[in-house]
């Protein structure tokens, strides 16, 4: 029984990986949505960018082109960038009000 | 061998002298300043304007060029060059100049003068250029991200006030969302037509070309994602939530520069995915324009209505005015291609141009009526101002007049241009709803010039701090209300210039 199932062949094609992108992204979109930490929130937007990264690199090798697999370089590049600002912002924050969360951010209203 | 056969694309340095200075002046600011005894009183912000001026001497050469020898385009594809691009480079560093000047008393009345803000303002300028200049998806993103980060950082720059990183943080984390959605739609229209290049997505989206639509529901999806970014940046409703808590927590020179240079550089960015990427599209995406300006204009304009920071009035204004050149975009979308043409593109352009000039001037005089810690941006803070300062109040009232779109002011002809080119294109339902939203804007611009002219003093006004106006501000304000009062007056200059 065990042998016939490992028989079954399974083709992992670029598909898998764009669903896999797309439920990684739909992750990260609601973890922004629902979550209170500044820090999750970031980790969360980091997660949708790399979620993109994958179906970057999905696509390009369904359609046999290299220059999605490059653009991946420049997004990281780009993240890495959010990253030095976004926690820069974060810990100034954090250092005015210890653990704050975003229900703590509500000082502007109209 | 190797080395043989790695070719790099021809780089035309003058084409991209522009970027070339705003980035050599950004790292020059900042490394000079930390290597050398303090800077004397302004020289900061002398410097900032001499740079943007510098850039944009140089984009009004390549105009002439682009005059003699059509667009093209520049590095291999990267970039395309062209009329609407250098106008947007010049409207780009035109707000840098002025909003450098904003800046200079700001950041000592304020006690945080630095060269960081202003190091800032250009690498966000270069940002712009290269986003309005792009011709491939990839490299818009980048200038997108680079205008997006530095506005971050901006935002938030004001380390003395609670307001102004708690609008950074917001800014970012919703920028940043939205920065994902448009790249995911920038991966999805790569997987449609097999390259991010605007030349090639047109011709590999192009339907005459390919019976075969199995791609349509991947690229339709990325063309929506991609509007959601665009949205995002230029605050259209729905996705205009930033906009209020940013514009208001923000140093108010820096709002100024967001709502000016960030506009345009979105706008570009818009015009040029739209009408050069997707011009095969335009059936399946200009109903969604058309949508997004209709709530746009109402939205801005009514939520504008109930508030009471004068700020937070001014970004729904700007949200509201986002609603009338996305007028312009849709009337653009009914006569796509590449490259991009036609009423709709020309009157965006204008509009561009004339409201860089009315906000930052608007802003410049409340940078002066918020006295320090921008605590007094409340209508309240505004009361008694013609009594204190006649001719400031003068030059508000013609500033909000021209946001207002009366006659004889440049807002007039702003708003003119889009209406005209909606009605050609017989988008009526648009043009009279642009109207309508018109007169509720106007209703707001009244309660400040009420407040201003007509409020009687309460008790406690007189031990307010007082209103100083500068000398560079007044150089600004006045600036800004002679363009406005000229273009307004005698507009044909402008109209012959635009492309």
């Amino acid at each position: 029984m065990i042998a016939q199932l490992s028989l079954v062949a399974v083709t992992v094609t670029a598909t898998w990986y764009l669903l896999l992108a797309a439920m990684l992204f739909a992750i990260g979109v609601v973890g922004v949505m629902v979550r209170r930490n500044p820090l999750i929130l970031f980790m969360c937007i980091e997660l949708m960018l790399n979620a993109v990264n994958l179906t970057f690199v999905a696509l390009a090798r369904k359609i046999g082109d290299v220059g999605g697999q490059s653009t991946v370089f420049f997004v990281m590049v780009v993240a890495a960038a959010e990253v030095v600002v976004g926690l820069g912002i974060i810990v100034a924050i954090l250092r005015r009000k210890p653990n704050a969360t975003t229900d703590d951010l509500a000082g502007l209203k109209g | 061998m190797f080395a043989a056969t790695l070719r790099g694309p021809a780089v035309d340095w003058f084409a991209i002298s522009p970027i070339l200075v705003l980035l050599g002046g950004a790292l020059l600011l900042l490394v000079a300043d930390a290597l050398t005894p303090p800077w004397p009183k302004h020289s900061f912000a002398l410097f900032t304007a001499a740079t943007a001026t510098a850039a944009g001497v140089l984009s009004v050469l390549q105009w002439q060029r682009v005059d003699e020898g059509g667009a093209r385009t520049l590095i291999g594809d990267a970039l395309v060059l062209d009329r609407p691009a250098l106008w947007i480079a010049i409207t780009i560093c035109v707000a840098v100049l002025v909003c450098a000047l904003i800046t200079d008393d700001y950041l000592r009345r304020e006690g945080i003068d630095g060269p960081e803000l202003y190091a800032l303002y250009l690498l966000a300028a270069l940002g712009g250029v290269v986003m309005s200049a792009a011709n491939d998806l990839i490299v818009l993103f980048l200038g997108l991200e680079i205008l997006s980060i530095a506005l971050y950082v901006m935002a938030a720059s004001h380390r003395k006030r609670a307001e102004s990183q708690e609008g950074g943080i917001k800014y970012f984390v919703l920028g940043g969302f939205s920065s994902a959605f448009f790249l995911y739609g920038i991966a999805l229209i790569y997987g449609g037509a097999g390259s991010t290049n605007f030349g090639k997505i047109r011709v590999g989206l192009s339907p005459t070309l390919g019976s075969d639509r199995t791609n349509d529901a991947l690229v339709l999806a990325g063309i929506a994602l991609l509007l959601v970014g665009l949205a995002f940046k230029v605050a259209a409703v729905p996705f205009h939530f930033w906009t209020p808590d940013v514009y208001q927590g923000a140093p108010t020179p820096v709002t100024a520069f967001m709502a000016s240079a960030g506009k345009a550089a979105a706008f570009g960015a818009m015009l040029r995915v739209l009408m050069e990427a997707l011009p095969n599209w335009s059936d399946d995406y200009q109903p969604a324009v058309w949508g997004i300006a209709m709530l746009t204009l109402v939205v801005g304009s009514v939520m504008a209505v109930v508030q009471t920071n004068v700020k937070r009035m001014l970004a729904f204004s700007s949200v509201s005015h986002a609603g009338f050149i996305l007028i312009g975009v849709e009337a653009a979308a009914h006569r796509p291609g590449a490259p991009m043409s036609g009423d709709g593109v020309s009157s965006v352009l204008m509009y561009l141009v004339i409201y860089a000039v009315l906000v930052i001037g608007t802003f410049a005089v409340v940078t002066a009526v918020g006295r320090t810690g921008d605590a007094a941006t409340d209508l309240s803070g505004f009361r008694g101002l013609a009594r204190n300062k006649p001719l400031l109040a003068l030059a508000m009232t013609v500033l909000l007049l021209a946001q207002a779109g009366v006659p004889l002011t440049g807002g007039f002809i702003a708003k003119f241009g889009v209406i005209s080119a909606a009605v050609d294109v017989h988008s009526y339902a648009i043009a009279i709803t642009a109207m309508l939203s018109a007169v509720i804007a106007a209703f707001v611009y009244l309660r400040i010039m009420v407040s201003m002219w007509i409020t009687d003093a309460e008790a406690g006004d007189d031990t307010r701090e007082s209103v100083r106006v500068p000398a560079l501000l007044w150089v600004t304000i006045s600036s800004a209300v002679a363009f406005t009062l000229v273009v307004g007056m005698f507009p044909g200059w402008l109209v012959s210039l635009t492309p």
